[in-house]
Order: C-alpha cells, then sequence, then structure tokens
C-alpha cells in the first residue's frame, strides 16, 4: 500500500508538472476571445480518420485546411490567418468527448467547425453549450442541430435526412409510380429521419430494413428485400455500406433500383470499395447539392480544383473535397461577415444573419430560428461512373411542406477565391 | 512467474504487523492529493485526471480478478457498457445520480453474477472466449432492442449542472475519484482477508485449495462478481464524464486495453491497477502529440495501439511481474 | 422455401470459411495448447499484402499464392520470435501474448496502410447462378468449397500418410518421448504453427471480399464465429472443428435470415455458452479432454 501511495504522488505530480506546459499556449492577450489574436484565428474540429466510418469521410478535413491554406496564403481574413487543427475521434463518441475537450480547454480554439457524426457529436452538444464555443456547420444531417432556443450556438451544414428522403421520394414518386418501394437504412437518425421524410411523401414502404455498421454483412437485408420483391430500394447508408449493399444484391441476382442518400453516394468512394464490381453503380439514383467534383466546366470546380493541386497534395478530387472546401468557404463567408472585431457572440450573429450564397445549389437556411444547413437537394444519377445531375433542384422542410422547385440559378465563385466582407 | 507473483501476492497482502500503511491513510491522502490537483491543474488535465480515476475502478477491479484468481475476463468493457447503459437509463428517468451509480453497479453485479456463473466451470483460452464473445456483443444487444438503447447512436445522460463553486471538470475528477479510492479501500481490505487468501489458493493449486475446505466456484463467482462491481462502477462514471453512451465506447479494443493496463502494472497488484490506468489515458495522449508533431493522421491511434502491443508481449516475455515488480518504479513514471 | 435454400447455401458458404479457420485454431491448440488470438490479425495481415502484390502485379492468383507464403513465414516468425519464450506455467500467458500481437499487427497495418477500408476483390464472380429460378450458389461459393476441401484433405493426408505429419503429431502429444526418439520438437512446432497461420490466411483471402473489404480489424468478428466453432466441434478434433464450423456458418445464416442480423453475435453467444457448459469437449468428442 505504501507503494500505491509512492507512485499515486508521484504520477500525481508529474501530471500537474506536465501542466503548465498545456497552459501556456492558450487564448492571446489582445482580445478576450479564445483563439483569436491579431494574427490568428485558431478552429478545431473532431473526424473519423481511421475506423470503419473513416472510408471517405477522412479526406474533408483535409480538404478544409487546403482551402483555408489557401486563403491564408492570400492575406487571410481581416488579417487573421486560420489555423485548423484536426482530430481523430475514429467516429467513437468517447472519444469525441476526449478530443473536443483537448480543443476547447486546451488548445483554446475559437470555434469547433465541421465536427462529423450524428452520435459523435450530439454527444459534445452540451459541453460545447456551457463553454459558449460557437459549433458551426456540423457534417451531419440529423435536426438535432437545429434547436436554436436549446442550442443558440450550433447549426447545422447537410440538407437535413427528411428533407433529403422527402426529395428523393418525390423522385420515385414520379419516375417509379406503381412499383415496390423498400428501404434499408442505417438503425440511427440518420436512418429514421430519412425513412420518415420517404414515409411523408410515398406512404408506408412495402419492406424496410436495417443495418449497424459493426457488422459487415448486408446479406441478410438484401435478401429479405428481395423475398418481397422490392423494385425500387432507397438506402440511407454510408459509403462502405452503399457499395455493400449494392454488392450483395447483386450477388444474389436481385437488380432494382437503387435511390441512395447524398451521405453515401460519392461514385469515387463507391467505385473504389466495389473494385471491379464498380459498374453496378450504372444508373444508381442519389442527390446532392453541391457542385460535382466530375463537372470540371464548373467554376466552383475550378477553384477547389486549383485549390486541391496547390495545398491538398493533388488528392483525388472527390466530393468529399468538394464538401470539405465548401465548408471552408462558407465559413470564411461567416468570418468576413462578423467583421475585423472577431468574438465568439460575434461569429453566431453573423451566421444568423445569414444572406450567404455559395456553391450549393440552393441556398443555406441560416437564421435567428432555424439552424439548419441547406435546404434542399438535386438529383443525380451515375452515368460511365461519374454523377451527374438531372432534373430541377427541390426545396423543401423537415415536417409537411411542399417539395418544391428552386430555379435560381446557382452563382459563381469571386474572381479571387475568396469570399469578400 | 508464479514465483514472482507469490512474492508480488505476499507483499500486497501480508497482515499489517509488517509495517505497512493501512489502506484508509493511503485513500485519504490520495483524497488529498486528488483535491489539492483540482485547484491547481488546467481543466483540460483535471478531465484527464477524472478519466484516470474511472479507469482505475475498472482496472482495479479486474486486477484483483486476474492477477489474485487467475481468471482472464476479456469482457469487462461490455460489464462496463452494462454500469453506462443503466447510469444513462436511470438518469433519463429519474435524475437522481448517487441512487444511480449505486443501481447501475447493482446491475452490473447481476450481470457479472451471470457470467461469473458460466466463468467458474471455465478455464484458460475457453474463458478467455466467451468472454471475448460477451464483449462483442454489446453492439448487437444496442441494436436488436433499439427501443430502449437507441442502436449505435446510443443515449445520451441527463445531469445536474454541478454546484456554482467548481467547475465541470472538478466535479468530474471528484466523483471519479471517490468512485476510485472507495474501490480501492474495498478491494484492499477484502483481498487482505480470508477472501484474498482463498483466491490465491485457488489461482495457485485447485486441488490444494479444494483439500483445504475452500470451494472453489464460490471463490471464482465472488472474484468475477466483484469485479463486475467495480466493472458497473466504471461504466456509470464514463456515462457521467461522457454523457453519453454508446456501443462504440466499448468497443473490443477498450477490453483488449484494460487487460493489457493490468498485466502491464503487474497482475494482482493495486498499484499496477492506477499505473494501468495512468497509461491508458496518457499513452494515446503522447501519440497524438507525436503524430501531430509527425503530421501523420496515421500514426496517430495507430501508434498508441502498436506501443500497447509492444510493451504486452515485452512484460509478458521478460518481466510478468509487471512494471510494478521492477525495482526503480520511480523512473518509470517519471515519463508519466 | 426459395429463401430456406438460399440461406442455406450462403451459410454452408461462410461455414466453410469458419471451419478453415477453426481448422486453424486447431492445430496449434495441438500441437502447443496456446488457442492463437491472434489469428484473424495474423490473416488480415497476410492478406494486405496478398492485395498489394495483386494491385502490383495485376495479378490476383499471385497474391493469392503470396499470402499463403506470407501466412507459412508469419506463422512460423511468431513461433519462433514469440511464443516459444512464453512461459506455458499459466495458460493465461499464451492468452495474453497473443493479445499483444492483435494490437501490435493492428497498429503496424494501420500505419502502413491506414484505417479505412480497402477492395478486397474476389477472383471469381459473385453473381449467382439461377437454379431452377433460384439464385443458391456463385462461382465464389465453389471456389471457397473446392479451397477449403482441399485443406481439409491435403492435412489430413499430411498427418496420417506422411511421416512429417506423424512426426509433428508426436512432437505435440508427447514432446519429452518425441525428443527421447530424435524427433526435432522445436522445428515442428514451428512447423505446426506456419502451417495454421497459412490455413488462416487461405480462410482470410476467402472471407474478405464477401465483407466490407480490407480493414485491420476485419476478421474480429470472423474470429469469434471460428472460435465458436472450434469450441463447439471440440478444441482437440479437425473434423470437429470442420464440422462446427459448417454449423455456426448455418446457425448465423437462418438467424440472421429470420430473425435479423442484429441478433446475429447473440446467438453465436448464446451457441458458446450452451456448449461449453453442457459439451465442454465439444459435440463431437468422444475421449474427455482437459479444461485447460
Amino acid at each position: 500500500m505504501k507503494r500505491t501511495a509512492i507512485v499515486l504522488a508521484a504520477v500525481l505530480l508529474a501530471a500537474a508538472g506536465c501542466s503548465n506546459s498545456g497552459n501556456s499556449n492558450g487564448g492571446g492577450s489582445s482580445a478576450d476571445t479564445p483563439g483569436v489574436t491579431d494574427s490568428e484565428i485558431v478552429v478545431g474540429t473532431h473526424m473519423p480518420l481511421t475506423g470503419p466510418a473513416a472510408a471517405g469521410y477522412s479526406k474533408i478535413a483535409p480538404a478544409t485546411k487546403a482551402y483555408f491554406d489557401y486563403v491564408n496564403a492570400n492575406g487571410g481574413v481581416h488579417g487573421r490567418k486560420i489555423t485548423y487543427k484536426i482530430m481523430d475521434d475514429g467516429y467513437n463518441p468517447a472519444n469525441t468527448q476526449q478530443v473536443v475537450r483537448q480543443l476547447v480547454l486546451q488548445d483554446k480554439v475559437f470555434a469547433i467547425l465541421n465536427g462529423l457524426g450524428t452520435p459523435t457529436h450530439s454527444g459534445v452538444l452540451d459541453f460545447l453549450k456551457t463553454n459558449r464555443v460557437p459549433d458551426l456547420f456540423v457534417a451531419s444531417g440529423s435536426r438535432s442541430w437545429n434547436q436554436p432556443d436549446k442550442y443558440p450556438g450550433t447549426f447545422g451544414f447537410n440538407p437535413d435526412y427528411t428533407v433529403e428522403g422527402k426529395i428523393l421520394a418525390t423522385h420515385v414518386k414520379e419516375k417509379h409510380s406503381g412499383k415496390k418501394v423498400c428501404f434499408l437504412g442505417q438503425d440511427d437518425d440518420f436512418g429514421r429521419d430519412s425513412l420518415a421524410g420517404i414515409e411523408k411523401i410515398l406512404g408506408p414502404v412495402a419492406a424496410k430494413q436495417s443495418y449497424v455498421t459493426s457488422n459487415p454483412n448486408v446479406g441478410p437485408q438484401m435478401g429479405a428485400l428481395k423475398a418481397a420483391g422490392c423494385q425500387v430500394v432507397m438506402l440511407a447508408t454510408v459509403p462502405g455500406f452503399t457499395a455493400l449493399s449494392i454488392g450483395t444484391a447483386a450477388k444474389i441476382g436481385f437488380k432494382p433500383q437503387f435511390v441512395v442518400s447524398n451521405v453515401g453516394s460519392d461514385p469515387t468512394t463507391l467505385a473504389k470499395t466495389l473494385g471491379a464490381a464498380a459498374p453496378l453503380l450504372e444508373g444508381v439514383v442519389a442527390a446532392n447539392y453541391l457542385p460535382l467534383a466530375t463537372d470540371t466546366a464548373n467554376p466552383w470546380i475550378q477553384l477547389y480544383s486549383k485549390v486541391n493541386t496547390q495545398y491538398n497534395a493533388n488528392a483525388e478530387l472527390d466530393n468529399n473535397v468538394v464538401y470539405g472546401m465548401s465548408v471552408a468557404y462558407l465559413f470564411v463567408q461567416s468570418l468576413q461577415s462578423a467583421g475585423k472585431d472577431l468574438t465568439r457572440d460575434g461569429v453566431i450573429e453573423a451566421v444568423k444573419k445569414g444572406g450567404f450564397t455559395g456553391p450549393g445549389l440552393v441556398p443555406v437556411r441560416y437564421s435567428a430560428s432555424d439552424h439548419s444547413g441547406y435546404g434542399g437537394e438535386q438529383l443525380t444519377t451515375i452515368k460511365g461512373g461519374k454523377a451527374e445531375y438531372f432534373g430541377d433542384a427541390y426545396r423543401t422542410d423537415d415536417a409537411d411542406g411542399a417539395v418544391e422547385v428552386y430555379k435560381t440559378a446557382a452563382v459563381a465563385p469571386p474572381a479571387n477565391g475568396i469570399p469578400a466582407a | 512467474m508464479t514465483v514472482v507473483r507469490d512474492r508480488v501476492a505476499t507483499r500486497i497482502a501480508s497482515p499489517p504487523m509488517h509495517r505497512r500503511l493501512s489502506p484508509l491513510l493511503v485513500v485519504v491522502i490520495g483524497a488529498a492529493i486528488v483535491v489539492a490537483l483540482t485547484y491547481t491543474l488546467p481543466p483540460f488535465r483535471t478531465y484527464q485526471l477524472a478519466t484516470v480515476g474511472a479507469y482505475l475502478c475498472v482496472t482495479a477491479g479486474l486486477t484483483v480478478l486476474t492477477g489474485l484468481n487467475g481468471q482472464l475476463s476479456l469482457g469487462h468493457g461490455a460489464l462496463m457498457a452494462t454500469g453506462a447503459y443503466t447510469l444513462a437509463l436511470w438518469q433519463n428517468k429519474f435524475n437522481l445520480l448517487a441512487v444511480g451509480i449505486v443501481v447501475a453497479i447493482l446491475v452490473t453485479t447481476a450481470v457479472g453474477a451471470v457470467i461469473g456463473l458460466a466463468a467458474a466451470r471455465l478455464r484458460g483460452p475457453y474463458l478467455a472466449g466467451l468472454t471475448l464473445a460477451v464483449a462483442v456483443v454489446v453492439p448487437s444487444i444496442a441494436s436488436t432492442f433499439d427501443g430502449t438503447f437507441n442502436s449505435d447512436q446510443g443515449l445520451s445522460v441527463i445531469l445536474n449542472p454541478p454546484p456554482d463553486t467548481m467547475t465541470v471538470e472538478q466535479w468530474q475528477a471528484w466523483v471519479c475519484w471517490g468512485g476510485a479510492l472507495l474501490t480501492v479501500l474495498a478491494l484492499a481490505l477484502l483481498t487482505r482477508g480470508r477472501f484474498g487468501r482463498d483466491m490465491r489458493a485457488v489461482r495457485d493449486d485447485e486441488t490444494a485449495a479444494r483439500l483445504a475446505g475452500i470451494s472453489i466456484a464460490r471463490t471464482q463467482v465472488t472474484a468475477f462478481v466483484v469485479s463486475a462491481a467495480c466493472a458497473g462502477l466504471a461504466g456509470a462514471l464514463f456515462a457521467v464524464i461522457a454523457q453519453s453512451v454508446s456501443p462504440g465506447a466499448f468497443p473490443l479494443t477498450l477490453s483488449l486495453f484494460l487487460v493489457m493496463a493490468i498485466v502491464i502494472g503487474g497482475l494482482g497488484r493495486l498499484t499496477g491497477a492506477l499505473i494501468g490506468a495512468l497509461l491508458l489515458v496518457a499513452l494515446p495522449a503522447v501519440a497524438h502529440e507525436i503524430g501531430e508533431a509527425a503530421g501523420s493522421q496515421r500514426l496517430e491511434g495507430n501508434l498508441a495501439l502498436t506501443f500497447f502491443g509492444v510493451v504486452l508481449v515485452v512484460v509478458m516475455l521478460a518481466a510478468p511481474g509487471g512494471l510494478a515488480s521492477l525495482r526503480i518504479p520511480l523512473k518509470k513514471k517519471g515519463q508519466r | 422455401m426459395d429463401r430456406f435454400l438460399f440461406l442455406t447455401f450462403d451459410g454452408l458458404s461462410r461455414g466453410a470459411v469458419y471451419a478453415a479457420f477453426a481448422l486453424a485454431l486447431v492445430l496449434i491448440w495441438r500441437a502447443t495448447r496456446i488457442v492463437n488470438f491472434a489469428q484473424g490479425a495474423m490473416a488480415v495481415a497476410t492478406a494486405y499484402v496478398a492485395y498489394s502484390v495483386a494491385d502490383a502485379t495485376g495479378s490476383y492468383w499471385l497474391g493469392f499464392i503470396v499470402a499463403l507464403v506470407a501466412g507459412l513465414l508469419l506463422g512460423a516468425g511468431v513461433e519462433r520470435v514469440v511464443m516459444r519464450f512464453v512461459d506455458h506455467s499459466s495458460p493465461l500467458n499464451g492468452v495474453v501474448v497473443a493479445l499483444g500481437l492483435v494490437l501490435i499487427i493492428q497498429g503496424v497495418l494501420g500505419m502502413i496502410y491506414g484505417n479505412e477500408f480497402r477492395p478486397a476483390t474476389a477472383p471469381f464472380s459473385r453473381d449467382a447462378f439461377d437454379i431452377g429460378g433460384v439464385a443458391l450458389l456463385s462461382r465464389y461459393d465453389l471456389f471457397v468449397f473446392a479451397a477449403v476441401g482441399a485443406v481439409v484433405v491435403l492435412l489430413t493426408l499430411l498427418f496420417t500418410r506422411t511421416s512429417t505429419g506423424l512426426r509433428m503429431r508426436a512432437a505435440a502429444f508427447a514432446p519429452d518421448v518425441s525428443r527421447l526418439l530424435g524427433v526435432p520438437v522445436g522445428g515442428m512446432l514451428t512447423l505446426g504453427w506456419a502451417l495454421a497461420a497459412a490455413v488462416g490466411s487461405l480462410a482470410g483471402m476467402l472471407v474478405l471480399p464477401t465483407e466490407l473489404g480490407l480493414h485491420p480489424t476485419a476478421m474480429d468478428i470472423v474470429f469469434i464465429s471460428a472460435f465458436t466453432a472450434a469450441v463447439v466441434g471440440g478444441l482437440d478434433s479437425p473434423i470437429g472443428s470442420v464440422l462446427g464450423g459448417l454449423m455456426v456458418g448455418l446457425l448465423l445464416s437462418y438467424i440472421s435470415g429470420y430473425l435479423g442480423a442484429t441478433v446475429a453475435p447473440m446467438a453465436v453467444l448464446a451457441l458458446l455458452v450452451v456448449v461449453l457448459l453442457s459439451r465442454p469437449d465439444g459435440l463431437f468428442a468422444r475421449s474427455k479432454a482437459r479444461t485447460a
């Protein structure tokens, strides 16, 4: 026991010793705002860089960082350079707790930007609220981010899954009327919200199945959908499971029309996972709300491509890279709008004021009473291994509002690629 | 190995006449140090301190089970999940934390008794395999009964804000270390007494123990139940720290890490459990810093993993008594 | 009925892989009284090597052969460098060392290849033939059956018809006597580990294309199923492990198909508990086996 005491004491004192180093690199002295000095803004994020959910998603944060580096090289925002701290949480909520605390308490970040994942990010909402940290553009389509009264500093980015479900279902209703429509979804808010949106438009689906990411075998589910005679299968799946579902269906001779959530539809990621079976992706319908990585004529893609070459080690330009840079663009817009005297409340007010136009096909919805991100999507189909937009962009809400066509054309990026103040 | 462990065992459990500090005194000193630290450390370190406390609960229980009683459990991650989910469900219904922690311990104890009854009939790799299967069944249960456990997404935990006089992190550290020190005290007293002797007798020679009138099965089940209770407490404390529970927080790797922690620290020693708990928090943090310095994200989680593995193998081959059995413990600790 | 047939064939196909994997566990258990908890990680490691070779050369079959060779080398290496020095006075030690190897292998693979899923392509089409309007088996399933069948036959021949096989059995069951009789016991142990690891690699190569793909932890669940299969068959019985593998495969397939995929791991646990508590020597054991 004496030994225990000595060890305990030694260890705790050692911990106390190391602690000072953690203290010194904190907030600047010039302003009271943590993470902001006259020359720097420190922002953090949590992302799955490892683990089963990392497929594709691990490319987002480096792309965001690359765009920030581009902005920094062009003088930064109001003279401040943006430092982006990327923490790996492996899509494990316990790790998210740890890394977000490290970002906020030790690294003293100004804001958390684009933290990814519903189960992971849900756990830190209260912590971020207590510490009054702006929690901007969460990378998930859960409706939890849109609770202005409960979480005044939290804003979503993705169209929520119900909105998406309604839009995908509208397509199915128009193009596949009378067919047997079935559903396979992730067993969480993603799957449930998506199904809710689908059923708002189509009524009850003929068969529904769910999967969990910890069990990489969807044979039984696809077998059940085949047995139910499904002609259209709507997937609310992450990329790995989209590929697995499509591959498994082919294996059992089941070839329905697949309609896939944006979250799990990046063709580059899917083709890589399917390998030789990639041709199965032809004709798969999905939706998106940002320019498509393969649309080289799009001025946004040209901008992102330039940034990608210069600052992202020329990583393969896929929709995850487009996503990451679009997040960065929106954040820079918010900082510009918040003005030179940057505070945490200031940036939240700026986002609430809204009015941002950018790469999205439909506008972001931010207002005092609405903290959800993009409000709609346009359908895509995969042709020759590439996704292509077709039809019109749609907008709707997560309640019973109508799904309406949105006609306004997207804006072009500013000449220097950086939003003006 | 046996020789070393016997030496170890005698040292921990020799009767008080050998001039060792009373466990109560150690716990009181420990509490004083923790309280002092919570007022001097910056918030993030305090949070890490709280995490060490929560880990200490489970490693202390596990080291008694494995080190003193010879049963290897790879399923303690699942027992922690039991405690954590119980606390979450309780809090979201009644919001009475103190009672909730007790309920979490009781429920986990009950689950531990069931597993322990099966475990008492199994030895070595059979037991390891069974508990391994228990460890991987957590996500399956959470999604089969998703109405209660909400599948992969898990539950959030409702907590009242701490008293105004302290920060959240201080409060977390106090709660966790309160639990940890009580656990250590209880285990120290327990293993010094008759029960501790029974456990070691069963571990070393079942036949001899039986001849001496010790009920093998009862001793083993009791040991499992005790360590399950500790795991339940740890799980509940983790739920409090994280304010959420989900299957992802209790993966197979967690169970493996726990085994690693007690082996490195020295099986059967509460000191070893403390070292192990510290390593569980410190090593990933160090690995993160190395990874960041090297600018490689692939290094991050994997560096810690590899290091844990290497240390585990080397310790098992070279010093089965664990780090705590080495003669110069302070030097080892200086590296935190 | 169609569905039942489909689930049966799907279960047998997966079961064949579990059987091969269980066989690898049994080989090592018989030789060293260690359950090789690192088997899954070792198989994944060789699969990574195989797919690296296949990607570089464009030949799946070259990669396949490399996987088996890498399995032989890795198995021999693990035995020579690590397992030989484990103190066997407590059965815990072997398990703990194997778990350490799991962490090392998974960590190193993650550092080299990253922790994302990489595609694991199948050498044959996984599209099922339609037989009387029911999609039952794919070419790939036939390949799996053929490969596992070949392994079982070859191992049986090795252990019953060759002097090396006899020496290996002797070294495992009576090391001291064998040593007196001039059998190189150490060498036989190494050979046993090498063979077992190669069989494990084969199982890994067969199962990975049917799941999400290559990932450092891809075999964790497969390991549990295979361990269950080995226990069901009795850890001492190679034939038992093959039958156990097929049983576990069928059980998982029926349970997933009729009750839902999420129930499957619980079914494995339940089977393991029932077998361990009622027939700890395995369903097919004749002799009274030891407990540790």
